[in-house]
């Protein structure tokens, strides 16, 4: 037998629960912009679509900094306070 | 007052547990069957059994195996012969050499102690004994043994044994969790499984190599030394040094993996966004100072690969770390298009000997004396620059300047983007061949040579990359007939000198997004408080 030492950060696999589904679109909807090119085109043309379909909700949008690096705490708990559901944009 | 000398508890070759200390004085002598020096003390020390066995408990720990009956029966010995196979005892007590004496008290300190065989040391304890016992000598043919004769080295300090008692017993302070590897299992393969390699094979990082690695480095095991994107994983020494064994370093490798892991963990060098982009960005290490030549570093032919140990696996235990302990992994949040080969490696010296100018770490700030790690994120490259030609230093320079055209795009320019210069001795010998010529002017020559209208950058049918039509138009065309040169500032050009004596080749590595947007280039002075380091200069 042979024992080997573990190099990684040991971290233990979590389950990520997904959200409890309501069924019905309403409130605060947020698309996130991650700032990498023509990100933009398509949110433009989901946040039609959504007001389209789903003419009580409200959208806001978001931009990270930079999409090189990850979305800054100060603006996850700002985007967190504002909206019920959010929506981001990858881009490629 | 001595210390009592360590417990242990060995079978004779009968299988009878002896026990030290016991509860008399003893005489306890290490032997190896092999050794010639062991085999001309036995008729002495079994003299010794003889004449004091009965107030003296004479011990002789064994180190060879199935060798010990041999060495028992070759002298018609009486004497307890134990079994030290696995050199446990020879280890706690730190001997060095076989034979190795003890003469002890009943609670275990030492009286006397000597190595090899030294007739008269031999002599002198005969002596000793008899006094402190009270009775006759022991009756030895001293005429006929030779008065001096050098021992061996006890089996204990073999690299495989000791290595593993030593883990046994520094173990402790490694608090990474232990995996077990099945006996049927292959090791090699088990690691590729769990996901451990960047694709080639990786030394099994055993407690036995990771204890040596951290020999390298001052820092204690738990020392966090960066916390590393994307995962932001801790990564302690120790799981530096687990990286740095399965990359192939040598312990004397760890203050540059260090110091190269603290400059890409740098919210200046974001090497999450290294990691994340779709250009397909890497980590290039230039290393600086005198650390350059104790380690074994290759600045000369062939500096940029292949061949040399520490180039090759200093940078690939940065990029082990950063997949194993930051997560960031090919297809995880490693989203490279295409990938690159530097994600495997690449780590390099500049040759500070063949150069006319101040070294790379000099220009940042650094004294010359001083170690220092470079870290640029580069998308691309060494892209050779060719040119065996020119003779006159503009006419190389703008070679050079030409061959740093193809930076993202021959048609984009004005970038805001590095470039990595690595200029070849032949071509440093043409820029000086007419008297001095600087980083400066060759940086300005560069500027000079690529700059173009920027109506070249008009997108355009043949290709749509750079200036939009619209934005064009409203340029007009008598600003778009002014020039810019490749680069937005002569900051952004970067030189080393690497390689050679022989060949007109230098070489480029291309920089991805520079700047807040994306990366920049990060010095780190590498601490050389090597615990067990190389020979000093």
């Amino acid at each position: 037998m042979t024992i080997i030492l573990d190099p990684t950060d040991e971290r233990k696999p979590v389950m990520r629960q997904v959200a409890a589904r309501s069924g019905i679109l309403a409130g605060a909807v947020g698309l996130l912009d991650i700032r990498k090119p023509r990100g933009n085109v398509l949110l433009d043309e989901l946040e039609r679509q959504l007001i389209s379909a789903a003419p009580g909700i409200t959208v806001k949008r978001f931009s990270k900094p930079t999409f090189t690096k990850p979305c800054p705490d100060d603006l996850r708990r700002d985007i967190a306070s504002q909206v019920d559901y959010l929506v981001e944009a990858l881009a490629d | 007052m001595t210390e009592a000398m360590p417990a242990f508890a060995l079978a004779s070759l009968s299988g009878s547990p002896q026990a030290f200390p016991g509860d008399a004085p003893s005489l306890v002598v290490f032997v190896k069957e092999d050794c010639e020096t062991c085999n001309t003390a036995a008729p002495v020390i079994e003299a010794f059994h003889k004449a004091y066995g009965d107030r003296l408990r004479v011990l002789v720990p064994a180190q060879s195996g199935a060798g010990n009956a041999v060495f028992s029966a070759r002298h018609a010995l009486t004497v307890p012969v134990l079994d030290d196979t696995a050199c446990q005892a020879s280890f706690d007590w730190d001997i060095e050499i076989v034979p190795s004496v003890f003469w002890l008290d009943a609670s275990g300190a030492v009286k006397t102690h000597f190595e090899g065989f030294v007739r008269a040391e031999w002599e002198g304890l005969n002596t000793d004994i008899a006094a402190s016992l009270g009775k006759p000598a022991a009756q030895v043919d001293w005429d006929s043994l030779p008065a001096w004769r050098p021992g061996c080295g006890s089996r204990h300090l073999y690299p495989e044994i000791h290595d593993k008692l030593r883990a046994a017993r520094d173990g402790q302070s490694l608090l990474a969790r232990r995996i077990e590897i099945a006996a049927a299992d292959d090791v090699m393969e088990f690691m590729f499984d769990q996901g451990f390699s960047d694709g080639l094979p990786v030394v099994a990082p055993t407690p036995e190599r990771v204890l040596k690695m951290l020999e390298g480095t001052h820092r204690s095991p738990q020392d966090l030394i960066a916390v590393v994107p994307p995962n932001m994983g801790e990564a302690t020494t120790e799981k530096v040094a687990i990286n740095a064994v399965m990359a192939g370093c040598k312990p004397e490798y760890m203050p540059v993996v260090i110091a190269a892991l603290e400059a890409v963990c740098t919210d200046a060098f974001n090497i999450h966004g290294v990691t994340a982009t779709t250009m397909g960005a890497a980590p290039v290490i230039v290393v600086n100072g005198p650390i350059r030549d104790r380690i074994g570093m290759n600045k000369g032919l062939g500096a940029l690969g292949s061949g040399n140990r520490a180039n090759a696996t200093i940078g690939r235990a940065l990029r082990l770390i950063v997949a194993n302990v930051g997560g960031g992994k090919p297809g995880g949040v490693e989203r490279s298009t295409l990938g690159n080969p530097m994600k495997y490696t690449m780590c390099f010296a500049e040759n500070e000997e063949r150069s006319p100018w101040p070294p790379l770490h000099v220009e940042r700030g650094f004294n010359k004396e001083d170690s220092v790690v470079t870290v640029f994120a580069m998308t691309g490259g060494p892209v050779h620059i060719v040119d065996q030609e020119s003779r006159a230093p503009q006419q190389v320079a703008g070679s050079i300047g030409f061959g740093l055209e193809g930076v993202f795009l021959p048609k984009l320019r004005n970038l805001a983007i590095d470039a990595l210069l690595v200029v070849c001795p032949e071509h440093v010998d043409t820029l000086m061949s007419e008297g001095p010529y600087t980083k400066a002017q060759l940086r300005s020559r560069i500027q000079e040579v690529t700059r173009r209208p920027l109506s070249e950058m008009v997108a355009s049918d043949t290709s749509g990359a750079g200036i939009p039509h619209a934005v064009a138009g409203k340029m007009g065309a008598e600003k778009l007939k002014g020039e810019v040169p490749k680069f937005a500032g002569d900051e952004y050009i970067h030189i080393v000198v690497a390689g050679s004596d022989a060949g007109k080749f230098s070489s480029a590595f291309h920089g991805w997004a520079t700047g807040d947007i994306g990366s920049r280039s990060v010095s780190r002075k590498i601490d050389l408080g090597w615990r067990v380091g190389p020979e000093p200069l």
